[in-house]
């Protein structure tokens, strides 16, 4: 299922559990993935699938208790974040792995000036001086398409308009030249232009700087223009794994499939009505013992509903966790 | 489409919506936000007009202003042939049953400590004199139209997803028979799966009931696939409008061309052959609009002229409007 070959991050068998008054929720299920030096991944998914709490695990950013890593092995560069100090671990947070959220209001400082929050990291990881921290601190600016940059880190967050604030959001991403990118759907909060913009910029830096990016977004749009590989989540697990060109041409699951369908697209004739996916997405208050898409998938045959189906490769760079297979148009062999 | 028998059940004309900004400890007013300025549109009967911008650009304050949810600062709203700019209190209390709204964040616009039941039958308390059996019947009905199963009227709006909380405030919005909905982003807050839908939902209403919507939003696929026309707003005014495939195959006015073009295809196979307008810059203040055409600061077509004299609303095709100084 998976090249060894040289990569930068390689995630098996993550299980993430939130333990609540309720009881235990399962958001994250042996969720397996791998990324590339320079590749860019993209992970889609709908609103609780999953996506920000496998990236949030990833770097032990989520608050815990109430969750709990149950197991799994997140290897990057040659170590186990699961095992590092939290000395270590404060290393690779904003150093050696870079985070952008969604929400750049909410995710700097208020009360700090850009320049102080660009300074910060700098400080703390590189071991830069004041002077020199400074200086990198106007050119990252710069990188990202600030204009008149030197002046500017004398401002606030709120002196900055949106799509400026995510600028500054992928500049303090930046600074200390992560080798990767984890981007939580970066533009999510943004205008069409506004995102056009940013998709353009993130393009350029990617030629620019080489590092390896793990895109979150759940606009399949935005995934197919600057993806490599795409991960599909649905209910806490990747249901589909391949080249972007390949899952755009070749949907094997019907998850994907029906995502792909529902999407009204700008070329296109209209359709007359929309193909829509019944029904909701699970609770995920059970651990999974059977395909957790069986409810909504028109496809469900009796050992969707008492089986969870494993990924299995389609081809050796695509996979999918499904028991039809969509080229046969029937169960796959038991 | 049946040309001959359009008629249009919504007239604006001249609308202006002016913020005041008060300053200092006399509160003297030191200027407005013109978040509507000038702008005109008709939404015929039967219809789905489109109302397309980026955030701030004043699509939402349009929708609150057909609806006098604001007082107007200057022009005129007919609807069904009465001008509710000027209506008084009662009169105007009188016509609201026409026009109803629906909104975009179902969390927000649902009391939580009031059961589904009593929220899609509170409009009827207000403007129908109903037994409790009648009303009790009729919010069945509702939530029968919406796809709601009538057992979940007990219950309250924390217990539902986002797409049933949305149908909620669609029975709601329904249950006066209205002929006219202002749906302000109403599929925004929900996930792609379920905002097909919704959408879904609202286009059989709209048959069943011979509903006129005024759809406000920023999504511009789903846009053209729900609207019969769409107008395309920018700080404040509109710059284009017209037929649904017209404008998204042959938009003419240089901002709809790069806000259409802005929209990420969901085709990797195309992804490097797109021919894309990028806009620089941001939007300006609608506080304080920059002269002549308000587009002009980011327009790679501007020229001098632009910058001084705001261009006319034309007629460029047949039901066709923009407001360009060169059209091409």
């Amino acid at each position: 299922m998976r090249d060894q070959s040289a990569t930068v991050l390689d995630v098996a068998n993550l299980k993430t559990v939130f333990n609540t008054r309720d009881g235990e929720v399962h958001a994250v299920n042996d969720v397996s993935f791998y990324l590339k030096p320079g590749e860019l991944l993209g992970i889609v998914g709908e609103s609780g699938s999953g996506k920000s709490v496998t990236m949030m695990s990833l770097l032990k950013l989520l608050p815990m208790p109430p969750a709990e890593i149950r197991s799994g092995t997140i290897e990057f560069d040659g170590r186990d974040i699961r095992e590092v100090s939290d000395k270590e671990l404060r290393q690779i947070r904003g150093g050696e792995i870079g985070f952008i959220f969604q929400d750049p209001m909410t995710s700097l400082n208020p009360v700090f000036t850009v320049g102080f929050q660009l300074i910060e990291p700098l400080r703390v990881h590189m071991g830069m001086s004041k002077k020199q921290a400074r200086a990198r601190a106007a050119e990252l600016l710069e990188l990202v398409g600030i204009p008149d940059a030197p002046a500017r880190l004398k401002d606030f967050p709120h002196q900055f308009s949106g799509g400026m604030r995510q600028r500054v959001m992928i500049a303090i991403a930046l600074a200390c030249d992560p080798k990767v990118l984890i981007a939580d759907e970066p533009t999510t909060a943004l205008d069409v232009t506004i995102q056009a913009q940013i998709l353009e910029l993130v393009k350029e830096l990617r030629q620019k700087l080489g590092m390896a990016i793990i895109w979150i977004t759940h606009d399949l749009g935005v995934i197919a223009e600057i993806a490599d590989r795409v991960a599909v989540m649905y209910a806490g697990q990747i249901v589909e794994h391949a080249e972007v060109k390949e899952l755009f041409a070749n949907p094997q699951h019907p998850y994907t499939r029906a995502l792909l369908e529902t999407l009204p697209r700008m070329g296109e004739a209209r359709a007359e009505r929309l193909p829509s996916i019944d029904g909701q997405p699970p609770n995920l208050d059970h651990a999974p013992t059977h395909c957790e898409f069986a409810p909504r998938c028109k496809h469900a045959f009796d050992r969707c509903r008492v089986e969870n189906p494993q990924r299995r490769n389609v081809t050796p760079a695509h996979d999918v966790a499904c028991f039809w297979d969509a080229k046969a148009g029937g169960p796959i062999d038991a | 489409m049946l040309d001959d028998e359009k008629k249009p059940l919504v007239q604006v004309k001249n609308l202006k919506m002016h913020f005041p900004i008060y300053r200092g400890i006399l509160k003297r007013q030191v200027g407005a936000v013109k978040a509507v300025d000038g702008i005109s549109f008709d939404v015929f009967e039967g219809e789905t007009l489109g109302l397309v911008g980026e955030s701030g650009c004043g699509k939402s304050t349009v929708g609150r202003c057909v609806l006098r949810l604001y007082e107007v600062t200057e022009g005129s709203i007919d609807i069904d042939g009465t001008n509710i700019a000027t209506l008084s209190g009662a009169e105007l209390r009188a016509k609201r049953p026409q026009m109803q709204m629906i909104f975009q964040d179902p969390q927000a616009s649902l009391n939580p400590r009031m059961t589904v039941g009593s929220i899609i039958s509170e409009p009827l308390d207000e403007h129908k004199n109903m037994s409790k059996d009648e009303k009790r019947e009729k919010v069945g009905e509702l939530m029968d139209a919406v796809g709601l199963a009538r057992r979940f009227a007990d219950r309250y709006p924390h217990e539902f997803s986002g797409g049933q909380r949305q149908r909620i405030g669609i029975a709601r919005a329904l249950a006066l028979n209205p002929k006219f909905i202002v749906c302000d982003e109403p599929i925004a807050a929900l996930d792609v799966s379920i905002q097909a839908q919704v959408v879904n939902l609202l286009e059989d209403l709209q048959e069943k009931f011979g509903l006129t919507y005024l759809f406000i939003s920023h999504d511009l696929s789903m846009v053209r696939h729900l609207a019969t026309r769409v107008a395309v707003m920018y700080l404040g005014r509109l710059v284009e409008l017209g037929d649904s495939e017209t404008l998204y195959m042959t938009p003419k006015h240089p901002y709809t061309q790069a806000l259409l073009s802005a929209v990420p295809h969901p085709d990797p196979a195309q992804a490097g052959n797109i021919d894309r307008v990028i806009l620089e810059g941001d939007v300006p203040s609608p506080a304080n609009p920059p002269p002549g055409c308000t587009f002009s600061t980011r327009c790679p077509r501007a020229q001098p002229i632009c910058k001084q004299d705001s261009p006319e609303w034309t007629e460029i095709g047949e039901g066709h409007f923009a407001a360009c100084h060169f059209i091409e």
